[in-house]
Order: C-alpha cells, then sequence, then structure tokens
C-alpha cells in the first residue's frame, strides 16, 4: 500500500518536474525566436508569469461540459505524464512505460480538450478541434511506422529498454542509425507540437486560436498547464526513442533543450500551411521516407 | 519589544495580499486586443517587433477578447463601431484594462464636428490610460503602455470596478448615443 502511494507521489513528481522543465524552457526559448527576429525578448520566466495571471483573473463559464473538459483535459495529460521515464532507470511506475501507453492515454486529453472546446458553442472552435483531429492523422501515420520499426528492430516496446538498447550499442542514436526515419520523426514532432508550418489548428489570424477561441481566464490558465505538460511528454517520447534515452537527468536537459530550440529555431522561419497542404505533405514525403527506411531496416538489414 | 507570537490576518487583509499578489502577474503579463478603428493602429507594428519590442514588458497580441487583458481602442470610433466595441469590451474576463489612443478618443480630434462619429470615449466604456497626440508617436505608446502598469501597481486602474458602480451612467449614455440595443441571440433562439 505505501509502495504504490509512493509511487503516484513519484508519478506526480515528475509531472511537476515536466511542467517546471517545459516552462523554464519555453520561456528560455521566447527569448531564441526574440533573437531570431533582432528582438530582445520577454524574461525567461515569463511563461510563469502568464499562466499564474491566468489563474489570477475571473472567468466566464459555458456551461458544464465546458468546465469539465478542462479539468478532463488537465488531468489525463498529468496522468500520461506520470509514467514518463526521465533517464533511463528512474520512473514513477518500473515496467509501465510501454510507448502504446503514452499514446493511448494521451488521447484522454486531447478528446477532453475537444469535448469542451465543443461545448463553448463557438464555430471558430470546433473548425479548430477539426483541424487538430485532421493533422494527427496526418502525422501519426509516418510517424507509426517509424516507430514500429524500431521496436521491430530492439523487440520491445518499453521507452526506457529502447534507451538503454541505443546505449549498450555504444551510442549508436537511431536518430543517426536510422536517418530518414529521423527526419520524418522531427517533422512528425514539428506536427505534434503545432510548430511554425504545421500550425494551423491554431492559427490566430485565421480562426482566433482555433480551440482556445472561448477560453479566458482560469480555464485558459489551466490548458496553458496542459499544453506545457503535453510538449514534455512528446519531446520526452523523441528523446527517448531517436536519442538514445539518458544516463541521468542532466544528459537529459540538455538532449530536451537542444531538441526543442532546435524545433523553435526552425519554426520560426516558415510560414501556415493551409490544412489541405499538411494533410498531402504528410501522406507524401514522409510517408514514402518511412516506408522505405522500414523497408531498409527490417528486410535488408541495413541499420548503422 | 515586538511580539513575534502569530496573529491572524484579518479576511480583508489576506484578500489584499493575494490581489496585491494577482496585480504582479497581471501587470507582468498584459495581453492585448487591438481594435484598430483609426489611424493610430500604424503606431502598434513598430512597438510590438524589433524597434521597440514589447514583449519585453510581457506584452503580447491575443486573438479573441476572452483571452486578453487590454483593450487597445486606436482612434475615432464611429456610432457603428461603438456598438461593437461595447460587445466586445463585455465580453472580457475580469480585471480589464483600455487604452485610448490620440485625440480621437479623448474629445474628438480633427473628426470632433462630424456626426457619425462619438467624441469622448469614456462617457460609453471606462478608459484607463489615454495616449495623447494625433497621432502619437511610438515612444509615448510605450510610456503610455508603462503608465497602465504604474497604474496596476498603484491599485488606482479601477475602469472596470468603476463599469460595475455606475453601469447605469454608462448605459444611459450608450443609448442616447445608440438608440436601443436589441440583441439578436442565434444561438438560443
Amino acid at each position: 500500500m505505501i509502495d504504490i502511494l509512493l509511487m503516484i507521489l513519484t508519478g506526480i513528481g515528475v509531472a511537476l518536474f515536466g511542467f517546471v522543465l517545459q516552462t523554464s524552457i519555453a520561456g528560455v526559448n521566447r527569448k531564441v525566436v526574440a533573437r531570431v527576429q533582432k528582438r530582445y525578448g520577454p524574461k525567461w520566466y515569463q511563461e510563469f508569469l502568464d499562466i499564474f495571471k491566468l489563474l489570477s483573473k475571473r472567468s466566464v463559464t459555458h456551461g458544464w461540459i465546458f468546465d469539465f473538459g478542462v479539468i478532463m483535459a488537465l488531468g489525463g495529460i498529468i496522468g500520461t505524464a506520470m509514467f514518463m521515464p526521465l533517464t533511463s532507470s528512474f520512473m514513477a511506475f518500473d515496467g509501465y512505460d510501454n510507448f502504446f501507453i503514452f499514446v493511448y492515454l494521451i488521447a484522454v486529453g486531447m478528446l477532453g480538450m475537444a469535448m469542451s472546446a465543443s461545448g463553448s458553442g463557438n464555430p471558430l472552435a470546433s473548425i479548430g478541434v477539426m483541424r487538430a483531429l485532421t493533422t494527427m492523422l496526418a502525422y501519426e501515420v509516418p510517424f507509426m511506422i517509424v516507430v514500429l520499426t524500431i521496436i521491430k528492430i530492439t523487440g520491445t516496446s518499453s521507452l526506457s529498454e529502447i534507451g538503454l538498447f541505443q546505449q549498450v550499442a555504444g551510442n549508436s542514436w537511431f536518430f543517426i542509425a536510422l536517418p530518414i526515419g529521423g527526419i520524418v520523426a522531427v517533422m512528425a514532432l514539428m506536427g505534434m507540437l503545432g510548430k511554425k508550418p504545421f500550425e494551423t489548428y491554431i492559427a490566430p489570424a485565421e480562426i482566433a486560436s482555433g480551440p482556445m477561441v472561448e477560453y479566458g481566464g482560469k480555464q485558459l490558465g489551466m490548458l496553458f498547464i496542459m499544453h506545457e505538460i503535453t510538449v514534455f511528454i512528446e519531446v520526452s517520447l523523441f528523446v527517448h526513442l531517436f536519442l538514445g534515452g539518458a544516463e541521468n537527468i542532466v544528459l537529459f536537459i540538455v538532449k530536451y533543450f537542444v531538441v526543442y530550440t532546435a524545433l523553435n529555431i526552425i519554426s520560426s522561419v516558415y510560414g501556415r500551411f493551409k490544412i489541405d497542404q499538411v494533410v498531402l505533405f504528410f501522406y507524401k514525403w514522409p510517408l514514402i521516407m518511412a516506408i522505405t527506411q522500414a523497408f531498409i531496416a527490417i528486410y535488408l538489414g541495413w541499420v548503422i | 519589544m515586538l511580539s513575534t507570537k502569530f496573529s491572524p490576518m484579518s479576511k480583508e487583509e489576506v484578500d489584499r495580499k493575494w490581489w496585491e499578489i494577482g496585480d504582479f502577474f497581471r501587470r507582468n503579463s498584459l495581453w492585448m486586443l487591438m481594435y484598430c478603428t483609426g489611424c493610430c493602429a500604424i503606431e502598434l507594428p513598430p512597438a510590438m517587433t524589433s524597434a521597440y519590442d514589447m514583449e519585453r514588458l510581457g506584452m503580447g497580441p491575443m486573438a479573441t477578447p476572452r483571452q486578453a487583458d487590454v483593450l487597445l481602442v486606436t482612434g475615432y470610433l464611429s456610432l457603428k463601431t461603438l456598438r461593437r466595441l461595447i460587445y466586445t469590451y463585455e465580453q472580457m474576463s475580469e480585471p480589464k484594462y483600455i487604452v485610448g489612443f490620440g485625440s480621437c478618443t479623448i474629445n474628438g480630434g480633427i473628426y470632433h464636428d462630424s456626426h457619425a462619429v462619438i467624441n469622448q470615449l469614456n462617457k460609453y466604456i471606462p478608459v484607463d490610460v489615454f495616449v495623447a497626440g494625433c497621432m502619437p508617436n511610438t515612444e509615448a505608446v510605450m510610456n503610455g503602455f508603462v503608465d497602465l502598469m504604474d497604474l496596476i501597481k498603484n491599485k488606482k486602474a479601477n475602469g472596470w470596478k468603476d463599469y460595475h458602480e455606475r453601469y447605469e451612467w454608462y448605459l444611459a449614455n450608450q443609448k442616447a448615443a445608440l438608440g436601443e440595443v436589441r440583441v439578436h441571440d442565434e444561438f438560443h433562439e
């Protein structure tokens, strides 16, 4: 009994760590993007100020579905983050860091947000949710093919064991061992995080920030917390699957920072795709590259 | 000798402390909703981009009224836009502030004798900071935002409370300018 309580407490600690880490790094990244645009940029803790400001405001409600969906989204994402291994040996629930756990659990948070946004009754929110789901359909297919290739090669779907497999093989990260698949994963990760070319479902100038159009005050603050933890989960997945996991926590933070900053710099020089362009793009080059990579790696056995 | 004994604070004091903490966050992260009605809006791009970079003050543009803290009214308001402006202002979540740009929002400016344009904005909605000029410099605009932050710090940016307390007066002015307002709500019909 005490064991389970301790595991749950550790899990909540992991989620909190993820929130603080991602929020700080997002603040630093706003400075990085500002330097790209020849500006000075905000303070590094600006994201914390934004979130606590939103939580300190009064807010309106649009019915209980609207409120309940936000709580479901935040709870679902915290529940997902609790399973994330930080290093290859440290995780809250030992043996439950299977890749498919994340794929299924992260849907709870996303569906909560979709439900809540539809509950607001704003047509722009419905358009945003629809675009988010369409984008998800687009990037999931090539990403899953690459990840299934990795699972076939390593023979396990546990994140920490995939990380250990890469470390044992002498730091031959899958990002280097499967170069074409690595590029596909970067593109899919940009779609997951809603970075610039695939920012279609946020689109502030077009559909007024999409699903978030009716949120203000406390609900928006909770959605911001949810968004930070979602980014933590997705970037950590990439670090564990493609960059060889992490032996210790410092290495994890360094890899995490490098991945997120690189994505932001790529994102800051792009415009925005239309939704049909997103789908066509992902079903064209990344899909072809992913299938080629799977064929090369599994049937020809050419893994560096 | 000072007592080191713990003395519980009264509820008002606790509320005041929380409000001061909230004010710190609110003044360091002002999100704007730009209602670009007139020519003063041209001063906002240099204020946002690399020339003056308002993001270093924590300010940024937002897409909808629900998410925003500050409503920027940049220039003259015709009767038609005033109605939309009031709808927009009432959708924002509290605490909310208004910054009026240019002489048009103060006394009508060069449009003071037009039949289609209102002269004093703060008769219809409570304005916290005016930036004078026709049109104001970008430095003046940035100075106006810093002034708004000081007002929030000194608890003087109370326009949204004033709107609650003197709502009858504002409503009478709005009706006198616009005539009877009938809200046509398609969603609930």
